[in-house]
């Protein structure tokens, strides 16, 4: 490693030669090479951080050059990582790059984010967000949060010494299209800029443990104003997910099924509802394992050949492990019941697990 | 009241603040009732599932009391990247 190359970050006292050390030893993962990953991936790379590890499975595209400084006219058509990866190593030979030309998906996320210390999110969608912020809680690994929308960016550091997630602050999976994004909207190239730049400043900071790290903070920069403003928010243990869903979970939200019931809101509700049905629809090995004494079990899949059996005059509770396949149950019956009200049970069994156990 | 707009928020209202004045502002008693009386007023605010609400730059809830001088922010989540 040149020394010489990094003297002047070195010089400042609150970083230093050890600061240099922490970047070098620093393994770092970016999810997505495109408006926000160039910039992410250009200032790491330059300032030393020892592995960059990048995930894209896309090519360059015409449109993209406006806000990917990095790629050129000749470039397009050709995989982004690949050139990315190559540019930069020509930029600083030190860095071990890993490629990773894939997308970030519920079958590969836990094994891509694996062996790094800090994710750094320059994707382009809501639901991969959703994904990453579930295998970051499960490995422990802080993640820095960047999105855009039109003239304005956001900015937090989620998951950072167990504090506060994306979950926390958006519980609510949006339904697609809910949320318009940069090919409907179109952005302005240098907004990726900024808020990329910033997210590489969280990332170093983060690293080496220089100043306050934007955690339980969300930073929302309005372009056309030249505006900041910081909001804060708390860790809710509720929200937090401690699984990798399907696929469809990730990309459907929970359409049309509002906010479910707690389990503890059933257990009081129940007791007032007159002869309440209580629902469970996992499949029948779980529910053998352990289930409510009241509840009767409907697996998902037979639901629907099933539901003249559910139809009574009463409530009615859908319940599974984590919340998502009642919440998909509650999908599948809404308005199909005559007389009975549905409910779902966000949350879960898993949440009883322990007393059970 | 000020209502600070973010996101789509600000393209469904067609402005980045509200003021809301103080006499209809009295009857808003809480988040809920805030958020509630906005949708009427722009009824695309209704078709959103996901938006954090903060209180003088604070999360809050639903049911979190809210006064007339409070400024509140509609935080939906941003896609673009």
């Amino acid at each position: 490693m040149s020394v010489n190359r990094y003297d002047r970050q070195i010089r400042l006292k609150a970083f230093g030669a050890r600061g240099q050390e922490l970047l070098g030893a620093a393994r770092v993962l970016v999810v997505g090479a495109g408006g926000l990953g160039v910039p992410v991936c250009q200032y790491l790379n330059a300032m030393g951080v020892g592995t960059l590890g990048i995930v894209d499975g896309d090519t360059i595209e015409e449109t993209n050059l406006h806000r990917q400084p990095i790629y050129t006219p000749s470039d397009c058509g050709n995989s982004k990582i690949t050139i990315l990866g190559q540019k930069l190593q020509e930029q600083n030979p030190d860095t071990r790059i890993e490629l990773h030309p894939t997308f970030l998906q519920p079958s590969n996320a836990l094994d891509l984010v694996d062996s790094y210390d800090l994710v750094v999110d320059a994707t382009d969608r809501i639901p991969t967000r959703y994904l990453l912020d579930d295998v970051c809680v499960i490995k422990r690994i802080p993640w820095i949060y960047g999105a855009l929308h039109g003239f304005e960016g956001q900015l937090s550091v989620f998951n950072y010494k167990e504090g506060p997630t994306y979950r926390c602050l958006f519980p609510q999976i949006p339904k697609p299209g809910e949320i318009p994004d940069c090919n409907q909207l179109g952005t302005l190239g240098i907004l990726p800029g900024i808020i990329g730049s910033l997210q590489a400043l969280e990332a170093v900071k983060v690293i080496c443990g220089l100043g306050e790290v934007l955690s339980g903070k969300l930073l929302l920069f309005s372009a056309l104003d030249q505006e900041s403003r910081q909001v804060r928010f708390q860790k809710d243990p509720s929200q937090e997910s401690r699984e990798v869903r399907d696929e469809a979970h990730y990309n459907s939200g929970f359409c049309g099924t509002g906010e479910g019931v707690s389990l503890s809101d059933y257990l009081e509700r129940s007791k007032s509802d007159q002869a309440p049905l209580l629902v469970d629809v996992r499949e029948p090995e779980e529910f053998e394992a352990f289930h409510l004494p009241e509840a009767q079990n409907f697996p998902l899949m037979e639901l629907e050949q099933r539901i003249a059996e559910l139809d009574h005059a009463g409530a009615v509770y859908l319940i599974c492990h984590s919340g998502s396949r009642s919440a998909q149950a509650y999908q599948k019956l809404e308005g199909r019941l005559q007389s009975a009200t549905l409910s779902w049970i966000s949350g879960g069994m898993r949440n009883l697990e322990p007393e059970v156990s | 009241m000020t209502v600070l707009l973010f996101g789509v928020t600000r393209d469904i209202v067609g402005s980045g603040s509200l003021e809301i004045p103080s006499k209809e502002a009295d009857g808003l008693k809480t988040v809920e009732d805030l958020v509630t009386y906005l949708k009427k007023g722009f009824p695309g605010l209704a078709d959103l599932t996901s938006m954090a609400v903060a209180v003088n730059q604070s999360y809050a809830k639903h049911r979190d009391p809210i006064q007339d001088t409070d400024e509140i922010a509609l935080i939906p989540p941003v896609s673009g990247g």
